[in-house]
């Protein structure tokens, strides 16, 4: 089984997002980065996949030369290949994003074979736009279901499930198949030292991306309006109990 | 201006979104609705009664259920026969998901979640959400069809009555999009869920291990409500994801909100800031879910938990 699963790289704050003064972009002077968590679990779906099913997984990104470390994190927990499409610059808007993730996946199959299934996060953690993993697989012609929370597979076809306000709905679909993956699918493993030397080794391939810009153009970024509050402090440690107590019975929260 | 909602149901149960996403689209013009199979054609009258002035009937034999290839294929259909000036849908999964699929079968840039829409002659200016709704962001719209789906919350649903005319379509489907059509259905116990509890009792990393959470239960068990928690405790595996509150978990709108050894981090907060009233148990009194609260108690959870339990019950035994 060819399994590919494509994660975008987003700074991690914390308690705020910090924006630059001119509005462009979120001010990563002091932060980490990440995926979204439910590409993490992309991520994991892909190893479990050929851990289940044998054959190999790749990761692709279209980011700045910076990404090596989400690619490298995905090679330490089991993925085999690695993608860069490298860009510079702000981020490329979403119809530019999956051209050119579908013309590289195009390119890579007609080396190396068609994958069977590929993985997309449900959305973007900075800026979902909820389009990226169904606009590539409306150009490959492959069915597409977003927010998928289990996957099996049966043969040539795989069983995806995807919560609803209701429960849970089951899709039956032919493989080669594309899924936007949700947090909750799966528990991502950590990476293991061993797994961590040998991402080290691992040759990341360069693909030039192409891709023509899309309609829609970010002009700025600002923090919603927070309502001022001044924290109430009931006590301290468990003496506290009697002025939280009389505060449910305040709020009727206490029948 | 002209716009299209593609109305979002569920086997003929309009989902509540479908009546914002209807508001948000008289401001711009006259308001056409979609509604996808039979099941859904006794929505009429509802969308009437929100102003919609004509309702485009889409009929065919995969449009039985929800499958988002399906639906996507006919709106899409049906957007080219009428060339609307706007495509309004809900900023759900599953609106923003046809949205998508339209927006690649009309190579067409589709905007999500938008809170703030100006219609125009040129680009369109639009304001959406970003980072689950930690950030707003202005963005431009260039496109004949503009594609938005309207952030869930942002506008509120109005009734605008008027009457309504019904127009039959049939799309041509091509019998392979059956594949992505819901085959079966798993229905959710009942019961009281973590969107709707009328009271939340949250753990972070702070409670330190699963078994951590028995008093933070028994709080919850005492007070009609339920147990959440942070992404660092589904991390741990401490708890099932579908306890976990934030960005990529699940939006609460209690009327009060225990977060105890919560630190309050962006992701997090997003998901809990509906809360009517927020109470913080934290041993730091800087921690920002401390500071962003209306109520803390600075101090160790796993003394100031129990005795709040022992207190509810020394008044209500
Ligand atoms: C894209 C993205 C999406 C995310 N989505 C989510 C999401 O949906 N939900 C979510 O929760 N997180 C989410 N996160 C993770 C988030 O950034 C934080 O890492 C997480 O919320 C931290 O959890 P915490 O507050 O439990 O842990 P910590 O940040 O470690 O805080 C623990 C707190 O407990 C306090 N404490 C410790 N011991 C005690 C004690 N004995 N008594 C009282 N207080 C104590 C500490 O003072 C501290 O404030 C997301 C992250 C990213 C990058
Ligand atoms: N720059 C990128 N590189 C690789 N994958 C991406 C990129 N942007 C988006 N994606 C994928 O597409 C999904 C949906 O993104 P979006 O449409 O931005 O919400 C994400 O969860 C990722 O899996």
């Amino acid at each position: 089984m060819r399994v590919l699963v494509c994660v975008k790289r987003v700074p991690a704050p914390g308690a705020r997002i910090n924006i630059t003064p001119d509005g462009q972009a979120v001010d990563t002077a002091f932060l980490g980065f990440a995926m979204s968590p439910h590409e993490e679990c992309a991520v994991e779906a892909a190893v479990q996949l050929v851990e289940q099913h044998g054959g190999e997984a790749t990761v692709l990104t279209l980011g700045p030369a910076e990404a090596d470390e989400q690619l490298r994190y995905a090679a330490s927990l089991g993925v085999d290949k690695a993608v860069l499409l490298p860009i510079v610059g702000p981020d490329w808007d979403p119809q530019r994003t999956a051209r050119a993730i579908g013309d590289a996946i195009t390119a890579i199959e007609a080396v190396d074979g068609a994958f069977d299934v590929i993985l997309f996060g449900n959305e973007s953690a900075d800026s979902g736009g909820f389009q990226v993993g169904i606009r590539v697989a409306r150009a490959l012609a492959r069915p597409v279901v977003n927010g998928i929370k289990g996957i099996e597979i049966h043969g040539a076809s795989l069983r995806a499930g995807r919560e609803a306000d209701a429960g849970m709905e089951v899709y039956d679909l032919p493989m080669p198949v594309v899924l936007g993956v949700k947090e909750g699918i799966n528990l991502p493993r950590y990476p293991t030292l061993k797994g961590r030397l040998a991402s080290k080794k691992v040759a990341v391939a360069q693909v030039p991306p192409t891709g023509e810009q899309g309609g829609q153009r970010m002009v700025t970024l600002w923090q919603p309006a927070e309502q001022a509050s001044a924290t109430v402090i009931l006590g301290n440690g468990p003496e506290a109990a009697a002025a939280v107590v009389d505060l449910l019975e305040e709020l009727g929260v206490l029948k | 201006m002209n716009v299209l909602v593609i109305v979002e149901h569920d086997r003929g149960t309009l989902s509540p979104a479908t009546l914002e996403a209807v508001a948000a689209a008289r401001q711009i013009g006259s308001v056409h609705a979609a509604t996808m199979g039979t099941a859904a054609d006794a929505l009429v009258e509802q969308l009437a009664a929100h102003g919609v002035s004509v309702v485009h009937q889409v009929h065919h034999d995969l449009l039985g259920d929800y499958g988002p290839e399906a639906w996507g294929e006919a709106a899409a259909q049906l957007i080219s026969s009428l060339s609307p000036d706007a495509v309004v849908a809900t900023g759900t999964d599953r609106g923003n998901e046809v949205l998508a699929h339209i927006g690649a079968i009309l190579d067409a840039p589709m905007v999500a979640n938008c809170t703030e829409i100006e219609a125009a002659d040129g680009p369109w200016r639009l304001v959406r959400t970003r980072w689950g709704g930690s950030l707003l962001e202005r963005c431009e719209l260039t496109a004949t069809i503009k594609l938005l789906t309207v952030a869930h919350h942002a506008v509120e649903a109005s009734e605008a009555p008027a009457s309504a005319r019904t127009v039959g379509f049939s799309p041509v489907l091509d019998p392979s999009l059956a594949r992505s059509i819901v085959v079966d259905r798993v229905e959710r116990a009942a019961g009281v869920t973590l969107a709707t509890a009328p009271v939340v009792i949250g753990g972070g990393r702070g409670v330190g291990s699963p078994e951590g959470f028995a008093p933070l239960e028994e709080l919850a068990g005492l007070l009609g409500g339920v147990v959440g928690c942070s992404r660092a405790v589904t991390n741990n595996g401490w708890r099932n994801h579908t306890d976990q509150v934030g960005q990529t978990g699940t939006r609460i709108a209690p009327d009060i909100y225990f977060a105890c050894g919560i630190s309050g981090a962006i992701q997090h907060w997003v998901g809990a800031m509906a809360s009517k009233k927020i109470l913080a148990i934290n041993t730091d009194s800087e921690a920002n879910m401390v500071t962003r609260a209306d109520y803390a108690v600075i101090g160790d959870l796993h003394k100031v938990v129990p005795a709040i339990v022992a207190e509810v019950r020394r008044r209500r035994p």
